[in-house]
């Protein structure tokens, strides 16, 4: 989904372009040439378990570190020559928000206003416009340290908002968050990339999230980008839907066999069940008419539609809740 | 944004969250004094030794509270930039415009408030003790202003080894390496007194002992002007060179292009 780009600050016409990006620490690469094109007012989702390269991709995006080859250009600017310009053109919500418990939250407002060179009532608007968008009107008198982590998390986006950047990098911004807190970010985030056209870029470890907030995503793995499209791309590519049966009658699993045989390949399924992948010979309906004209009685039928987590198997050979191993 | 600016922001910031951690503010004003007060007493017989320069050991031992509220100024300045190191903070400082001298100043700034507050405080206890300050009101403000100057060095050395280890417990690890090096000056006796002659010698090449003893001039001697020298150029060695390994170590932690 392409959107209305931002236009405030005049690097909007540009998104976050990459080539050959490499990062090297030590004995290990934990970029390994990766290439990137993400325009403007796009959400990016950038997906990969813990240790894939995700967080260092956005560190040398962000400028925070130099890469050890190659190059990126964020809102126009090159990371490398050009780091002040764009520090000035993007936020930044980095892992763990990063906030001083000491500090209320409009004393972190304040101050990361300031140091933008945000100053008087210009300043005071702003941060009040902010804690009202993010929901810590009540609460910005208080010490961060009595926030939970959705209120700290929300404070971490309004601190990263505050100098109105045409390009926000969020990384995992919902690990350990609670449902209701996760969800009211997603809107949050699609809000801006739909409203403001703000481009997002924003890595998770969440199959959820990258399916239900970007426009488009990358499966990083060890370092290289695996797998690059839309989610419908993504899931098309791999994907053919699964169908699995449980017969009512345990003996009717060897006719099962031959019946579904004929609509696709076996694939896993659960102990009492058959399932087969589809090969495109007819759909799921196409199936119940088979069961019930060879009078097999189905305790359950079940349509697996293929996930993120499904294109992470099928291209790493192993899913993403067990790739941090 | 002018520096200036920057450095303020800076400093406000590690005051207030300094003032806003008593368990972490008190201890370095009220121990200090704690030791004062037992060693006065209790190591009061040392005045009686010939050649001894003052009849109260509270006077001679003054100086020393300096010493140790500058130890806990560059504790609590390694520990709160050890911190930012840890949590992130730092990288959300690092992204925006604010230039990496202006950091490390901001944060000196704050160790120097600190250790404002503390010397004056140190000196107001002394002085409401009855320890006389030989060298007069202006002797007092030279007191103070080295003490804030010896606070500024230790404070960056603080900075240096929390840019160094990244880690409160890094910063931590080497606070009884300082004391230790603060015990093996001349901070009980005067140098000519001290019998072991390893110890003396130690105390000698110790820079720590210049520090002591020209603060401890000021209180018991007068206007001393080798002592005040040696202090005083001590005093800014430490700084400079504190301050030149913590740039170094800012570039090496703060790699942003």
């Amino acid at each position: 989904m392409r959107r209305k780009s931002k236009s405030s600050n005049g690097t909007a016409a540009h998104g976050i372009e990459v080539e050959s990006l490499v990062r090297q620490f030590k004995d290990v690469r934990a970029v390994d040439g990766i290439d990137l094109r993400i325009e403007p007012g796009q959400i990016y989702g950038f997906l990969g378990p813990n240790g894939a390269g995700k967080s260092t991709t956005v560190h040398m995006l962000t400028t925070l570190i130099p890469p050890t080859s190659g190059r990126a250009s964020v809102a126009g600017f090159d990371v490398v020559r050009e780091g002040p310009k764009v520090r000035a053109s993007i936020g930044a919500a980095l892992q763990e928000a990063a906030l001083d418990p000491f500090l209320t939250g409009r004393e972190h407002l304040r101050l990361q206003a300031s140091l933008h060179g945000i100053k008087g009532d210009a300043r005071k608007s702003l941060q009040e416009a902010l804690l009202e968008r993010v929901g810590l009107t009540n609460a910005a008198d208080r010490k961060v340290r009595t926030y939970s982590g959705g209120m700290k998390r929300r404070l971490d986006l309004a601190l990263a908002l505050i100098h109105d950047p045409s390009i926000l990098f969020l990384d995992e911004p919902t690990t350990g968050l609670d449902p209701q807190s996760r969800t009211a970010l997603w809107e949050e985030v699609g809000r801006l990339a739909r409203d403001e056209g703000v481009t997002v870029f924003l890595t998770t470890q969440y199959l959820e999230e990258a399916d239900v907030l970007a426009d488009r995503v990358g499966i990083i793995d060890h370092g290289r980008i695996v797998a690059e499209g839309t989610p419908a791309q993504l899931k098309a590519e791999i994907g053919k839907p699964t169908v699995e049966v449980v017969p009512e009658e345990h003996d009717d699993l060897g006719r099962l066999s031959e019946l579904l045989g004929r609509f696709g390949d076996e694939t896993a399924a659960r102990p009492g069940a058959y399932a087969v992948q589809m090969n495109g010979h007819g759909d799921l309906p196409a199936v119940i008419r088979a069961l019930d004209s060879e009078n097999v009685r189905a305790a359950e039928i079940n349509l697996h539609q293929p996930t993120l987590d499904d294109v992470f198997l099928a291209k790493t050979g192993r899913t993403l809740e067990g790739a941090d191993d | 944004m002018v520096i200036l600016q920057q450095v303020g922001l800076i400093a406000r910031r590690s005051m207030v969250r300094t003032m806003r951690q008593p368990g972490v503010f008190i201890p370095p004003l009220t121990f200090p004094l704690m030791l004062m007060a037992v060693n006065s007493n209790g190591l009061r017989a040392a005045t009686h030794l010939p050649g001894f320069p003052t009849h109260s050991f509270l006077a001679f031992f003054l100086p020393f509270s300096f010493m140790q509220g500058a130890l806990f100024a560059s504790g609590i300045a390694g520990t709160d930039l050890a911190r930012d190191i840890d949590t992130g903070f730092l990288n959300r400082l690092a992204l925006t415009p604010v230039r990496g001298s202006a950091l490390l100043l901001g944060q000196i700034g704050g160790a120097l408030g600190l250790g404002a507050i503390q010397a004056c405080l140190y000196l107001g206890v002394g002085l409401a003790a009855g320890v006389h300050i030989d060298s007069g009101v202006g002797g007092a403000a030279l007191i103070l202003v080295l003490a804030l100057l010896v606070a500024v060095g230790f404070g960056t050395l603080g900075l240096w080894i929390a840019l160094r280890t990244g880690s409160g417990e890094g910063v931590q690890s080497q606070f009884p390496l300082l004391f230790f090096v603060l015990f093996i000056s001349s901070m009980n006796l005067p140098r000519n007194l001290i019998e072991v002659r390893w110890f003396r010698d130690i105390a000698t090449i110790n820079p720590v002992s210049y520090l002591i003893e020209a603060l401890r001039s000021l209180v018991i001697v007068g206007w001393d002007p080798e002592a005040l020298l040696l202090g005083f150029g001590v005093a800014l060695g430490l700084i400079g060179l504190s301050m030149t390994l913590a740039v170094q170590q800012l570039k090496v932690r703060m790699t942003r292009t």
